[in-house]
């Protein structure tokens, strides 16, 4: 299987989106903005497609629009007050820019091929370039992500307290996006814009679920993604199944385990609390 | 225009659509279940995929995948309002079997049959044919009504749980209801704008509605007349301009109107502004 440099690619591009996905996901999940993750990874659809049309370099595209939309989520989500509203914004943003995507597509007469590939990615079609541009994108994520991960981390979990101890909320929650941004876009383009967000969500889910240290938490993130990737991958590689099915599914398993394990644990031990009655 | 048979189809099925997804989405947006709501469109696409793969009518995997993946979304959730963390990793899952799904259709239908997995992303409302008007036209009808008989205990049950439980509403039960409601409404959209852009009609007329007004009842009747009229304007302009995609104008009208309502809002004081918008200058 190694013997293949197409296979070794996409292992190394697995590894490093794992690590970066792992990271960044478990604080996406801790700060509970899976939906604006989401909409990010959509974004970067339509800058795919526009830059074909422009005939800029696919990555210019990716990061242009990514950009573009975490300022914009981060202006959603600073001016407007209430879950609701918030979320009817991202809603009509992650819409519109999808429906540009598929202007810029159709007017690009390119679609059949185009459309599922920058939908759902070539992960088997990984030239060396990419990986050591991935490989440097992940550095940067990661090393910024963990600089700022104590600040961040507090800003996350009691924001008037972080506020009123002096760290800068509004502007973590600025720069996070960005990071998130960066990620994924960076992450589309191997994956495809739809599937970024299996390796994001699911493992940092089940972390959560695991545990709720910080640290551990971000470790076991890491690690559930780099296995899935890794096992997605071989058996993708022994079978005529696309990759991205062999992934999500293997996380989605995981997750489900971990909460079926859970929740049979809580109910044996059957505290008398009223909390757990749910 | 209306002298095309295709596109009186598309009016008259755009119409029901836009009517339904306005009701539907007014609610969507006041229980703050907008990303649900995304999960189901992508659900969606997968039953669809799975159908067309298995040799079925699209439609049937339509509603079937979108009614059991809303009631899956309300037993896993809270009080059955699924939290965002459950819905991500549901629907990355769901993606992941479509991609599968699509690579099982596109290798045994190797000629001819290779944009299902398009139209069902991005919609197809000018390829209609008169009975699929007919049904969408029923589907949304039985949805709007059911949706209206239920709107009271709905909207009590939304703005106060707690308070509507100890009254006697069964609020876990109208949780489920209305994402099966939410979940037949999804799968009659899709066929018009498709499962990507569903959101563009449930969450930007009905989010520029609660920007205009507090009151249910006159936000409903806005987020209805900015889906329907949406939907109006994006035809008209795909049919005057043909290289538009119309999923693209009816979203981007849409979003127009959202982007209008979050311009024209100062404060309570003014009286909601009857020409803000151009859903509302057409009629």
């Amino acid at each position: 299987m190694l013997a293949y440099p197409f296979m070794v690619n996409a292992l190394e591009a697995g590894t490093t989106v794992a690590i970066m996905a792992g990271v960044a996901g478990w604080f996406m999940t801790l700060r509970r903005q899976t939906f604006a993750g989401h909409t990010l990874s959509l974004i970067a659809f339509p800058g795919a497609a526009a830059a074909a049309l422009a005939g800029l370099p696919a990555a210019v595209g990716y990061f242009g629009f990514c950009g573009i939309g975490a300022l914009a989520l981060g202006r959603i989500a600073g001016s407007t007050q209430g879950h609701a509203s918030e979320s009817a914004a991202t809603g009509t943003l992650q819409a519109f820019a999808l429906a540009l995507g598929f202007l810029f597509v159709s007017l690009y007469h390119g679609i059949l091929s185009g459309l599922d590939s920058l939908l759902f990615g070539t992960f088997l079609g990984i030239t060396r370039g990419q990986v050591v541009a991935l490989v440097a994108v992940a550095a940067v994520t990661v090393a910024l992500t963990g600089l700022a991960a104590r600040p961040l981390l507090f800003a996350s979990v009691d924001p008037e307290v972080a506020r009123g101890g002096g760290v800068p909320v509004t502007a973590l929650g600025f720069g996070f996006l960005l990071l998130l941004g960066l990620a994924v876009a960076e992450t589309s383009q191997i994956t495809g814009a739809l599937l970024v967000f299996a390796l994001l969500v699911t493992p940092a889910a089940t972390a959560h679920e695991l545990t709720s240290r910080p640290w551990l938490g971000i470790a076991l993130s890491v690690a559930l993604a780099l296995a899935v990737t890794w096992l997605g991958l071989i058996l993708a590689y022994y079978s005529i199944y696309p990759v991205g099915f062999y992934i999500t599914s293997l996380s989605f398993g995981g997750y489900v385990l971990v909460r079926v394990g859970r929740a049979t644990v809580r109910r044996r031990v059957a505290r008398p609390s009223f909390e757990t009655a749910h | 225009m209306l002298g095309h048979e295709f596109m009186r189809n598309a009016l008259i099925a755009g119409t029901f659509v836009g009517v339904a997804c306005g009701l539907v989405g007014y609610f969507v947006v006041l229980r703050a279940q907008v990303f649900a709501a995304d999960a189901l469109g992508h659900v969606a696409f997968t039953g669809a995929l799975a159908a067309a793969a298995a040799g079925f009518d699209i439609r049937v995997g339509l509603f079937l995948a979108t009614i059991a993946a809303a009631l899956a979304l309300g037993g896993l959730g809270d009080r059955a309002r699924a939290d965002d963390v459950v819905i991500g990793s549901l629907f990355a899952w769901t993606l992941g079997l479509g991609v599968l799904f699509l690579s099982i259709f596109t290798t045994r239908s190797s000629a001819g049959n290779g944009t299902a997995g398009v139209r069902v992303l991005f919609g197809s409302i000018l390829g209609l044919s008169r009975h699929d008007v007919e049904t969408t036209a029923a589907l949304a009808l039985l949805a709007s009504i059911v949706l209206l008989v239920l709107a009271r205990p709905l909207l009590f049950a939304s703005v106060d749980p707690l308070v509507a439980a100890a009254r006697g509403v069964p609020v876990r039960l109208l949780g489920l209801a209305f994402l099966a409601l939410l979940g037949l409404v999804a799968a009659q959209a899709i066929q018009a704008v498709g499962a990507l852009l569903l959101l563009g009609l449930i969450a930007a007329p009905a989010g520029a509605a609660h920007r205009f007004t507090t009151s249910p009842y006159r936000g409903l009747t806005f987020s209805l007349g900015f889906s329907v009229g949406s939907v109006w304007i994006g035809l008209m302009l795909s049919y005057l301009i043909p290289t538009l995609p119309p999923s693209t104008m009816i979203v981007s009208v849409a979003t127009a109107v959202y982007a209008l309502s979050l311009t024209r809002w100062r404060g309570r004081s003014r009286r909601r502004p009857a020409r803000a918008t151009p859903a509302s200058a057409t009629r």
